[in-house]
Parts: C-alpha cells; structure tokens; sequence
C-alpha cells in the first residue's frame, strides 16, 4: 500500500479549510507541537527578526526613528522597519491615538498576518496619557489587543529598545503555533 | 508711522467710514479692536482690504468664543495684518446660535480653512463658504467641541470610558 504523505494535502492547498483542518488533525503537526525543539527553533526564529511596521502617530514616533538610527540601531536586533502591514509582524503604536485614526489603525492591524504583536510605545499609546479628552482614544487596547507597555512621554531609544527586548522575551514563551496560542477555533 | 499714528489710522478711518454699524471700539497696548454689526461685516472687510492707507492683505486668523450665559452667544473674531503698512486690526462679530455670518473666503482666500474650523468646533454657519464642512474632527462626529456646553471629556463611546453619559 501506498503511503500518503501527510503533509501532501497541505502542499497541494486549494482552499484555506483544508489547511486549516489538515494543520489541526495531522499526526506529524501534533508532534511537532509538543516538542520543545520545534518550539524553541521557531520562536528564536520570531524573535530575532521582528519586523516593525513603519508608522507613527504623534512625538513618540520621533524617539522611534532616533531607535532605529545608527546610534540606537534597532537592526543590530533584527528589527527592521518594513514599509508594508503585509511584510510585519510587530506594530509599534507610537503616539497619540485620536478617534479619527483609530479605525486606521484598526485596518492596519488587521492587515498584518499572524503571528503578529503590538507595542503601545508612550503614555498616550498605553492610557491616554495626559488627553483625557473628547478626541482621544483612552489606550490601544480599546482598539487592538497590546503584549507590551512602555511607560514614558515620549519613551527614550533605550526604553523602546527595551520594550521589543521584553516582547522577544514574551515570544520565546508563547506557544508557535498561532491557532492554539490565540485560542482560534475551527470555524 | 509712530505706533500712536497707526492707532488713530485704524480707529478713525474705520469709525468714519462705518458711522453706525460700529458697535464699540477698544484699544489696549496698541491693538485696536472693533466690535462690528453683522451685516456690515462683508463692506468692512472689503473697505479694510482695499483702503489704500489700510490694504489688509494678510488674514492671520478666524475663530470663534463661546459666550453661554451672554445673548448673542456666540462671537466670530478675525485677525487681520497689513503686510504693506504693517498694521493690525481685530473685528468682532456677534451671533446667537442659528444664525450665520457672511464668509470672507472671497476677499481673503485664506479664510476657507479657518472657517472650517470655526465650523467644526462651534457649529457657525459661514454663509457663502465654497465648501462648509468639518476639518479636524471625523466627518460623522455628533456635537461642537469647544462649545461650552459640551463635556470636556467627550461622551461615552468605545475609544472613551471616561466620558460623560449622552442623554
């Protein structure tokens, strides 16, 4: 008898359903999810190469470019701006977040592909920050889910630095595979 | 011209031209301010940028106050500038809510955004403007801002907690 590959019906992908289902009911994929290696190897993988979408909102994307320049130098870590939400997998919301652009910021994030995370760089960004006000949004999370918080009006290089430093460490603990760590269901 | 000079340019070139439309005059440290009728507005305007001891040709700014417990509540304020004689001057112009002001987007093309501004945070009609509509604030956005009467936290909605309770 003939053995069928298992992952052949993967390869040969017609429609997102059956990846989905031959991902979630496949001998070799639930090996691969228990093993620590996999896991280890994939999320170094992640972790060493975030690549943030270029956009800013407000004075926190100052400090942001001033990371990314030769003195801070972001790429050293592997982050690397990327001018596409297609290309990233880290947004860095840097700024203060208006109700104008929120739903911008919305259909950015929708358009990043899992796996994908967000910094909420900035007072503004994490709470509000001082606007307490009728125009602005009072946190990212009212809009997209955050991983990391940076205090700081505006945060120095060093503490967005050290934001991605702490979302790398996040990574390395999460689970690589996106439907199980998300909690996404067969739909 | 000496600074005392350009006051009296400013007071009695306006207030001899415009008699009974005038409604009151202040001068502090040099800055004269007309307090104007409404209808006299747009010939103001107009008389202020083509005098040639006057030729304010420089609109620095239109904007709005809020006044609640006064009638009329409302004032529209316009700055304007002589860049050839060097010479400022404020109007004033009063309105209760409903009414609307003559648009100077036509003497000054730089009054159109201005406006609009004027617009989208109190709500004052520019009669005339080319295009009226809101400049800062999203387009579906419910109420004027810097009215007074208007929460400064804004209302409860999903980017906003905080805000107040809409009735």
């Amino acid at each position: 008898m003939e053995r069928k590959h298992p992952l052949e019906e993967t390869i040969l992908f017609t429609r997102l359903e059956d990846v989905a289902n031959v991902l979630r009911n496949n001998p070799v994929m639930n090996r691969l999810k228990d093993n620590v290696v996999t896991k280890n190897v994939v999320n170094w993988g992640r972790a060493s190469s975030l690549w943030p979408m270029t956009f800013g909102l407000a004075c926190c994307a100052i400090e942001m470019i001033a990371a990314a320049c030769s003195r801070y130098d972001l790429d050293r870590m592997g982050i690397v701006f990327r001018p596409s939400p297609r290309q990233s997998d880290v947004m860095v919301v840097a700024g203060t977040m208006t109700k104008k652009i929120a739903p911008m910021v919305k259909t950015l994030y929708d358009q990043m592909a899992e796996p994908r995370w967000v910094i909420a760089q900035g007072g503004c960004a994490s709470a509000g920050g001082p606007y307490n006000t009728y125009a602005v949004v009072q946190g990212t999370d009212l809009v997209i889910p955050v991983d990391v918080y940076i205090p700081g009006c505006p945060p120095r290089p060093d503490a967005l630095l050290f934001g991605f430093l702490q979302l790398m460490e996040k990574i390395k603990r999460e689970q690589p595979f996106v439907l199980e760590e998300r909690g996404i269901k067969a739909g | 011209m000496a600074p005392k000079d350009k006051e009296k340019t400013l007071v009695d070139k306006v207030k001899s031209t415009f008699r009974d439309d005038i409604i009151e005059t202040k001068v502090f440290r040099g800055e004269v301010t007309h307090l104007v009728e409404k209808r006299a507005l747009k010939s103001i305007c107009n008389f202020l940028y083509s005098d040639p001891d006057l030729r304010m040709n420089y609109l620095v700014d239109v904007l709005g106050s809020d006044y609640p417990e006064e009638t009329p509540r409302f004032e529209v304020v316009y700055h304007l500038y002589s860049i050839p004689n060097k010479l400022r001057i404020r109007l004033k112009v009063r309105l209760n809510e409903g009414e609307t002001v003559p648009t100077v987007s036509d003497i000054w093309s730089g009054a159109n955004w201005p406006e609009r501004e004027t617009f989208d945070m109190f709500g004052i009609v520019f009669e005339g403007h080319p295009g009226l509509k809101r400049i800062y604030l999203p387009h579906d956005w419910e109420g004027y801002p810097l009215r007074k009467d208007y929460p400064l936290r804004g209302y409860k909605d999903r980017y906003n907690p905080y805000g107040e309770e809409k009735e």
